[in-house]
């Protein structure tokens, strides 16, 4: 009996998937629950299991190559079994897949594999590229029967196009747009090897992360109303804390940063301010009973949001030890999607790169991101007097439909007179 | 053309009709003596005798078979039932014996005849008595059925029905009786079955409805009109022969549909329609095809809930908002 090995969905939000590695060949004898593949998604890099016994004979989508999640992209089966039907039926349903790299993926394809069967484009539109994405079994592409038709007749590609109407779904207007301002595909226009070194520019081809960072952001800039709350905190006290919270902590060898403190009091402050813990729902407002925050951390390409769970009811020293661990993970890539998603409120500090201020993207469907600056040393009036402080500045990116204004700016000033006063932390 | 509430439009269909072929008589519930519950009869029994306008016992059954019965040896009887909802005891004779016996006597028999009276809900008159009854009708093939919402068409089409030689049901609504309306004074003036009336232009999105539930579309479209979508309104005036190639029309144009009907959604009347725009325009569509209805439950007695239950202007702004993908 066959069995196919489809790109499965490996984080919550995956739609399709970048072959990395094939541990085993064409000819191996796989084992049900072997690792035999390295898929990266749109977070991590993720072992793809085989669901069957049998022998590996066929790979359709090569090492490089990209698939929607559901086609097919191997087949297990005995070694004389008659596997043609299902590798010329998954060549028709993956041609989306296959036009992404091209001569990757066709050279591992079996070459009866070469002769098309999928649907044929009629009139004068352009080859696979307008036909097959409709098609894609699994990780089809939701559009209205009216966007495709019209997509049809411009030879526009929808795999191209962004949805905006429900889950995603690609109407009219999309294509318009589309047709208007052009589409963004740079996995097709890429240009693998920039043929010399006298060009200005280089082409980089987008990694399953980068689409997804894009994708999100931009989902949120534009239909998340946001508004920004900014307000300077002294954090004179707060080093203190920091100093003494480390003295204790040397003979252990850990050590906590000015952030870990400032997760640990954002979590405080979110526990008396429920309005700001929450989600946007489209038809409800989430708040939630506990708090998660989603810390950003850079990676290579991109970055990445690993979750202190539960931040209000943690020490500092194991908040500090949970984000240092996380984040060499997430580097490395082997975040596992639950560490990742389903933070209440986010916080994103670029203090560390000498930025003093800045603005956050909220990341949807989470209300509000705290941007930290990096603490400096500032003239400031005490008393009458001038004085030098260390002064951090904050800025809160606010869904204006979840948190209005003065919500926004009754937690900030939880938040700062907590940092001023760590020990208001515990009251 | 003369200003008439279409009570007096209908009124004068009838009227005309029976002047110009003494074959079409009327019967019904105090349809003579007290000029009609609804007072559309009105001056008939004076006019044309005790012959033509018959009053008769409360038996819907009875009396709608007596119909029938009038109709195959070649009269021209129209059956006013106080209520549509009371025309349910009579179905065996509308269903079986009206709308077969073209078919069962291989043609050799026809039923010119008609049904008319109030459907749909008016106002707090309870479950039994506030029911949209045209799906009832036309699911079974063999009967025609209009649904006039304004003065001009009630009167054309049912002097249409009046002489068309197959079965007609004429479901007119109780809350219309009293709409005015210019209605043309001609003795010939005809709307032919099975022909849609364009009763608003837009091109954003396509309101598709008949009968009294076009007054709430036009509301709709109204407001609307005002954040600057301008919604279609087709009134399909006839559910059988049903007019495929306006809807198609109206369709390729907005690209959107939301159907509004005082039934119930169950097997409604914009069932059938999603059903052929699925089958007859799926690559025009950019959003599924909603409908307005009823609620799907016995209408309720009370006032607040029974306003609830029912199609609304709002409840119509709000799904043709959703077919636009809008807030």
């Amino acid at each position: 009996m066959s069995t196919k090995v489809h790109m499965e969905a490996l984080s919550p939000t995956m739609e399709e998937g970048q072959v990395v590695k094939w541990l085993k060949s064409e000819g191996d004898e796989v084992t049900n629950g072997e690792i035999i593949a390295e898929i990266e998604t749109d977070k991590a890099t993720m072992e793809l299991t085989a669901r069957g016994d049998g022998i590996l004979r066929a790979i359709m989508v090569g090492e490089g190559a990209t698939a929607p999640v559901g086609s097919v992209i191997a087949v297990i089966a005995a070694a004389d079994e008659d596997i043609s039907a299902i590798t010329s039926a998954a060549e028709g349903g993956n041609q989306t897949a296959t036009s992404d790299v091209g001569g990757n993926s066709a050279a591992s394809a079996p070459a009866e594999d070469e002769a098309p069967t999928g649907a044929t484009p009629t009139g004068a539109a352009p080859a696979a590229s307008t036909a097959a994405p409709v098609a894609t079994p699994g990780g089809r592409i939701k559009a209205s029967p009216l966007a495709k038709r019209l997509a049809a007749d411009s030879g526009l590609d929808l795999a191209a196009v962004l949805g905006s109407g429900p889950a995603g779904r690609i109407v009219k207007r999309d294509i318009e747009l589309a047709l208007t301002e052009g589409v963004a595909s740079p996995a097709r226009t890429a240009v693998a090897s920039p043929p010399a070194s006298d060009v200005d520019y280089e082409d980089v081809s987008l990694s399953q992360m980068r689409k997804t960072i894009a994708r999100r952001l931009a989902e949120s800039i534009g239909p998340v109303p946001h508004f920004f709350l900014t307000i300077d905190v002294d954090m004179g006290r707060a080093m203190e804390a920091r100093r003494s919270i480390n003295a204790m902590l040397e003979k252990e060898g850990r050590k906590v940063s000015l952030n870990d403190l400032i997760i640990r009091a954002t979590a405080a402050a979110l526990r008396r301010h429920p309005a700001c813990n929450a989600h946007w729902l489209v038809d409800s407002i989430r708040r939630f009973n506990r708090v998660h925050i989603g810390v950003a951390v850079a990676v290579e390409d991109g970055l990445i949001t690993p979750i202190v769970r539960d931040a209000d009811a943690k020490g500092v020293a194991q908040i500090g030890g949970e984000v240092r661990e996380m984040a060499g993970r997430a580097r490395e890539k082997k975040l596992k999607p639950e560490e990742y998603t389903g933070a209440t409120f986010s916080i994103s500090n670029l203090g560390m790169f000498g930025i003093h201020e800045f603005t956050a993207v909220i990341n949807p469907p989470e209300a509000g991101i705290l941007a930290i600056g990096g603490v400096e040393k500032k003239p400031v009036v005490v008393d009458g007097e001038v004085v030098v402080r260390n002064r951090m500045r904050v800025t809160m990116s606010c869904d204006h439909r979840v948190i209005d204004g003065a919500t926004g700016a009754a937690f900030l000033a939880t938040l700062k007179s907590m940092l001023e006063e760590p020990a208001a932390i515990l009251v | 053309m003369a200003e008439l509430t279409y009570r007096e439009a209908l009124n004068q269909a009838l009227a005309e009709e029976m002047a110009r072929d003494d074959s079409v008589f009327l019967l019904g519930e105090e349809v003579a003596e007290y000029d009609g519950a609804y007072k559309v009869s009105k001056g008939l029994l004076d006019q044309f005798g005790d012959k033509r306008v018959v009053d008769t016992p409360i038996s819907e059954l009875g009396f709608t078979g007596l119909g029938v019965g009038a109709a195959m040896v070649g009269l021209r009887p129209i059956v006013e039932f106080m209520t549509f909802n009371f025309s349910i005891l009579a179905l065996d004779q509308v269903i079986n014996s009206a709308a077969k016996m073209l078919h069962m006597s291989n043609g050799q028999i026809g039923i010119p005849m008609v049904f008319r009276g109030p459907t749909g809900a008016a106002l707090q008159l309870g479950a039994q008595h506030s029911q949209a009854c045209e799906s009832w009708y036309v699911h079974a093939p063999g009967i025609k059925l209009v649904t006039p919402a304004t003065p001009s068409d009630a009167k054309g089409l049912l002097k249409a029905a009046i002489r068309d030689n197959d079965p007609v049901a004429v479901m007119e609504g109780e809350l219309l009786y009293n709409v005015k309306g210019e209605v043309p004074d001609d003795d010939d003036f005809i709307v032919p079955l099975g022909v849609a009336d364009r009763k608003r232009k837009g091109d954003d999105v396509s309101i598709i409805t008949h009968g009294r539930m076009v007054h709430i579309a036009l509301q709709a479209a109204g407001q609307l009109a005002k954040e600057g979508i301008e919604a279609d309104v087709l009134d399909l005036r006839s559910l059988r022969p049903l007019d495929v190639e306006a809807i198609l029309e109206t369709v390729s144009r907005t690209h959107r549909a939301v159907y509004v009907e005082d039934g119930f959604p169950y097997v409604g009347i914009g069932s059938q329609i999603v059903s052929i725009l699925m089958e007859e325009a799926f690559d025009d569509l950019d959003a599924p095809v909603l409908r307005v209805t009823q609620a799907d439950i016995p209408m309720p007695y009370n006032k607040k809930l029974e306003a609830w239950t029912k199609p609304s202007a709002g409840r119509v702004v709000e799904a043709c908002k959703r077919v636009l993908y809008v807030d």
